[in-house]
């Protein structure tokens, strides 16, 4: 008997729109098959049913989360699929939240969750423990690679087969499992001990997985004497955008003087790819609040709002470039003597 | 970003519309904002209550930033 799948996609790969239709509420399309879902599942073969897909807006789902859920569950009620297949979602943050989502309620419910996410995607830590999420590239333009990855990961699941993260090219669910082996532990534990010590390979029976937690930094013990800068991932910059800030993918940060500013209002814009500018170019501040900040200090109740505003763009930005832009942002602002910071995100 | 601030010691306020990602980036002190493309307004209300709701949530931040934290804390909106 053929197992049943239910897709899901956002607004995007569903076809419905692009930004501006990133609110779009939860739909599903019964025995539908929709942009990636068709090439997902003509990878999976022979073996799958399609029950339909299911699509909503990145935005919706981020904002009104139980009730995107809450139609997901019941579609999955309805039609009793085995398997959820969401994405996939690349390095999308929203996209690969709302994946993580649908995977929970996926699982919740007894469906087998299957994603497919870049390593760096926020969302994948939300579902990996319990999701197979395919690796994929950070961008879209690699669907054609990703397609087959979770097809594959569908037919075996479906199929019942046995699938590994390095055969199946998916995140380590972090489950220790039962498994015989030929040798007890103590030897394998020599044995890989031997390996080190004569510079050989050896591969460890328990990755230890790495933190990196940042302490809280205490708080300011006088506000009304304290410099507040402000930082924005939300493409924020002068009209013209004269350092020519990126839209996506930033590859640097820019600062600018804002201490002849009392609001950011028809002096600045936004550059932000990825969600619709119209309300921020109306009234940057709406993203960048220098005008609430302003009024604070005047009102002598922080002592002052810091000279400079910094500035980049956070969508699809690599994790490894926002490390070294937090870095160097904040050995400034630790160098210029700022005692705080509100950052804001879109 | 906001956790390579806070390595110096800085107290920083990440002020974002979906806090579980915030979190999982390992922000400190957060404050839910309104929505993507307008976290610190709101288009849909005349100007001066909009301006009122940029002003509260702005000092609620300010104020988290002198507020003692053990762990990550999200602030009311």
């Amino acid at each position: 008997m053929s197992k049943k799948v239910l897709y899901y996609l956002n607004q995007f790969f569903g076809g419905i729109g692009g930004e501006d239709m990133a609110d779009f509420e939860p739909e599903f399309r019964a025995g539908e098959l929709v942009g990636p879902a068709m090439g997902i599942n003509a990878a999976a073969g022979d073996g799958i049913e399609a029950v339909g897909t299911l699509i909503c807006g990145d935005n919706f789902f981020g904002t009104h989360e139980e009730e995107a859920k809450a139609f997901i569950a019941k579609v999955i009620e309805e039609q009793q699929p085995d398997i959820l297949c969401a994405g996939p979602a690349f390095n999308a943050g929203r996209y690969g939240f709302a994946c993580a989502g649908a995977c929970a309620v996926a699982n919740e419910a007894g469906v087998i969750p299957v994603s497919g996410m870049y390593e760096e995607n926020p969302g994948l830590e939300h579902c990996q423990s319990f999701s197979w999420v395919a690796a994929t590239a950070n961008a879209a333009a690699q669907m054609r690679k990703a397609i087959p990855l979770m097809g594959n990961l569908i037919a075996k699941l479906a199929a019942g087969e046995e699938v590994t993260p390095e055969d199946d090219s998916y995140f380590a669910q972090g489950r220790r499992e039962t498994v015989l082996v030929e040798d007890r532990g103590s030897k394998r534990a020599v044995d890989m001990l031997l390996a080190r010590l004569n510079d050989e390979e050896f591969v460890t029976e328990l990755p230890m997985p790495s933190f990196d937690e940042v302490e809280p930094a205490p708080p300011i013990a006088d506000l009304t004497k304290a410099t507040i800068a402000l930082v924005t991932s939300g493409g924020i910059v002068p009209n013209g955008n004269p350092d020519r800030l990126q839209s996506a993918s930033a590859q640097q940060w820019n600062k600018y003087d804002i201490s002849g500013y009392d609001e950011l209002k028809g002096d600045f814009y936004t550059v932000h790819g990825g969600f619709d500018p119209v309300y921020c170019n109306e009234d940057a501040d709406r993203v960048l609040p220098l005008d609430a900040l302003r009024e604070m200090e005047k009102e002598g109740k922080i002592g002052k709002v810091y000279d400079y505003m910094y500035t980049t763009t956070g969508t699809g930005t690599a994790v490894a470039n926002s490390i070294q832009f937090g870095e160097e942002i904040g050995k400034e602002l630790k160098e210029a003597g700022v005692d705080g910071v509100l950052l804001t995100s879109t | 970003m906001v956790k390579e601030i806070e390595r110096y010691g800085i107290p920083i306020v990440h002020m974002a519309t979906i806090t579980t990602i915030s979190s999982s980036v390992g922000a400190r002190r957060i404050l839910p904002t309104v929505a993507i493309p307008y976290p610190t307004g709101n288009p849909n209300l005349p100007d001066a209550e909009e301006h009122e709701l940029r002003q509260s949530m702005v000092e609620r931040a300010v104020n988290a930033l002198g507020t003692e934290i053990e762990d990550t804390t999200e602030f009311e909106a």
